[in-house]
């Protein structure tokens, strides 16, 4: 294992090359603020999708709760930045630690549950973390948290996206990332196979809340303005159409999907009347027509063995 | 003592309509083991249809909360037909974010419709109200009222799935489709009964809503849907008894909540009590365990 090799040497200066475009695009103004804050949400859910695909395609425990986690990290950064005066990235790590501390919190009794009772249980703690926030007058309550400062600029997103997919593909392709996928695949044979399937659920959903947080932090710092309400049912239901509409278990996937779902709810702006009728009606027919999403199959070699595998999550033994 | 009753009446109101929403739920899963996300909107469209009827066409109640019933049924086979047949073999994760795109068009389109403003539902049931222990307890007849039709619903309900052979093909379906198939039921129109009834409850759930509230708008389906829901996995989903003592359940923890505690975290406790119940009895309160087989 040569981590300085050809690949990686060609990685990195895409990565930087990409970069120097985008910087130079954007001191030329031809990336006008418009475009750059588009960019910036599509940043945010690039985070938020690969993390989730981490939890729900990779290791494929279904939850529906991932803006709860990305309200922690909002909330802490927020507090951290605004009221505790912290640098913005001692903020970014104390809003990922404590959104992973949640995570660890609330994997260690819902993992045991599997399926649609997973979903609506995480669904039901993110539901739980938003009513708590609601409440505190310290945060602002129901009229949300105001002046923050705005540190989140496009070289934090995009190093933020670089540094999410790089260590969730790394781990992805770990010997924890391979425990999971067995997990996915089949459970039990997983654990007869001596992973330690608690352990790996755990540790999946811990990093998950852990990217997710980072995506709050972001999110906090570049609107200045958050309440709890944007963290509800409906935030985690885009962040899993996103990760199913890229394609469960495909990186890449969630990466494509962000793009495409942010332009698509772009062009929709000019019809805001319809706007959430189309985008209902593209949903549906994506779902009926590719439910396993445009890259789905494509980074995961094992399904081709698996005749009429289907990427379904949780066990549907009949 | 008298607000103890006084409370206990309101939660049992309540609870009745969230049992009338979850059994719609319970039965759905049940029988293709999709969460109809739509289930909540059908629910606002029979308040509408309702709302329709007895302002435009100036019906009195019962025929409207009938008529409206009729109608919600008819939707949800639509819906069943062109929305859940395509997508009944595929994942789970598709099937949900499918009955969330039918939500959301639904919602969407009556907003496009109807606007996105607030109705007021005409009085159409004489609000009289009666003094209990020298006016302790104040008993709307509204109360009454939605407690005995839920009561008659459930009867039926009841009736319909023991005793008739649709009743019984239902059962087979739920407990074993394939097995049901081969003893010569028509899974298909077995299906789209479920979602009839389901959504005929549903319906009349919304009326009752609109009648006791006085107002309704487009989203008013989400809030008691995900109730509903919660009530269903509480009770043990797909269980009928379940879904009724979930409704009612969680009807009196909300309002004992709002009474003694604080309003603002009925739904956190709400939550709360699902995940609890979730941990210790996965299946729900009224579910038998099944073991998990290689």
């Amino acid at each position: 294992m040569k981590w300085f090799n050809k690949k990686n040497i060609k990685m990195i200066i895409l990565v930087l090359g990409t970069y120097a475009i985008s910087e130079i695009l954007i001191k030329a103004n031809i990336i006008d603020s418009y475009i750059e804050m588009n960019l910036v949400i599509i940043g945010i859910n690039i985070i938020l999708a690969v993390s989730l695909n981490l939890i729900t395609g990779f290791t494929g425990q279904f939850s529906l709760g991932h803006a709860g986690f990305m309200a922690i990290g909002a909330y802490v950064s927020a507090i951290a930045t605004a009221k505790l005066g912290l640098p913005f990235i001692a903020a970014i790590l104390l809003a990922a630690v404590s959104a992973a501390f949640v995570g660890l919190l609330i994997g260690i009794p819902t993992l045991r549950l599997k399926g649609d009772y997973l979903a609506i249980a995480t669904l039901g703690f993110s539901e739980i973390i938003r009513n708590i926030l609601l409440n505190i007058e310290y945060v602002g309550g129901a009229s949300g948290f105001n002046d923050i400062p705005q540190y989140t600029t496009w070289t934090w997103i995009y190093f933020m996206v670089v540094i999410t997919v790089t260590v969730i593909k790394n781990f992805v392709n770990s010997y924890a990332g391979r425990a999971c996928i067995a997990i996915r695949e089949d459970e039990i044979a997983a654990e007869a196979m001596g992973v330690n399937t608690t352990l790996y659920k755990v540790l999946s959903f811990i990093i998950g809340a852990f990217f997710a947080g980072i995506a709050g932090a972001l999110y906090a710092n570049y609107f200045y303005f958050i309440k709890p309400d944007a963290f509800g049912f409906m935030k985690s239901i885009d962040i899993l159409v996103i990760v199913v509409f890229g394609g469960m278990g495909s990186i890449k996937g969630s990466i494509v999907g962000a793009f495409l779902l942010s332009l698509i709810s772009l062009l929709l702006q000019s019809v805001p009347e319809i706007r959430m009728i189309l985008y209902s009606l593209i949903l549906f027919t994506i779902m009926v027509y590719r439910p396993q999403g445009i890259l789905g199959d494509y980074e995961s070699s094992v399904k081709l063995f698996k005749r009429g595998g289907k990427l379904n999550v949780g066990n549907q033994n009949k | 003592m008298g607000k103890l009753l006084q409370q206990l009446v309101n939660g049992i109101t309540l609870g009745s309509i969230y049992a009338l929403i979850a059994l719609g739920y319970t039965m759905v899963y049940g029988i293709i083991n999709l969460i109809n996300f739509a289930h909540g909107d059908i629910f606002m469209l029979g308040a509408y249809i309702g709302f329709a009827l007895t302002t435009f066409l100036n019906m009195s109640f019962i025929p409207a909360l009938v008529i409206s019933m009729l109608s919600c049924a008819i939707i949800g086979v639509v819906i069943e037909k062109v929305a859940y047949k395509p997508i009944r073999n595929s994942s789970r994760i598709a099937a949900l974010i499918t009955a969330i795109s039918v939500s959301l068009f639904i919602e969407y389109v009556m907003m496009y419709f109807v606007s996105a403003e607030t109705r007021t539902f005409p009085d159409v049931l004489a609000g009289k109200k009666i003094n209990i222990l020298n006016g302790r307890v104040i008993l709307n007849s509204k109360d009454i009222y939605i407690i005995i039709i839920t009561i008659l619903l459930m009867i039926m309900l009841q009736y319909i799935i023991h005793n008739t052979k649709i009743g019984k093909a239902m059962r087979a379906v739920s407990l074993d489709s394939e097995a049901a198939q081969l003893m010569g039921i028509n899974v298909d129109k077995t299906i789209s009964y479920t979602f009839a009834i389901g959504s005929a409850l549903a319906g009349a759930a919304g009326v009752l809503v609109g009648v006791y509230y006085n107002s309704i708008d487009p989203l008013m389906g989400m809030v008691p849907g995900l109730k509903a829901f919660i009530a269903a996995v509480i009770g043990g989903i797909g269980i009928i008894p379940g879904a009724m003592f979930g409704g009612i359940f969680l009807g009196l923890t909300e309002t004992m909540v709002s009474a003694y505690g604080n309003s603002l975290y009925k739904d956190a406790v709400a939550f709360a009590i699902l995940i609890i119940v979730l941990i210790i009895k996965p299946n729900g309160l009224f579910g038998t365990t099944a073991r998990e087989k290689v």
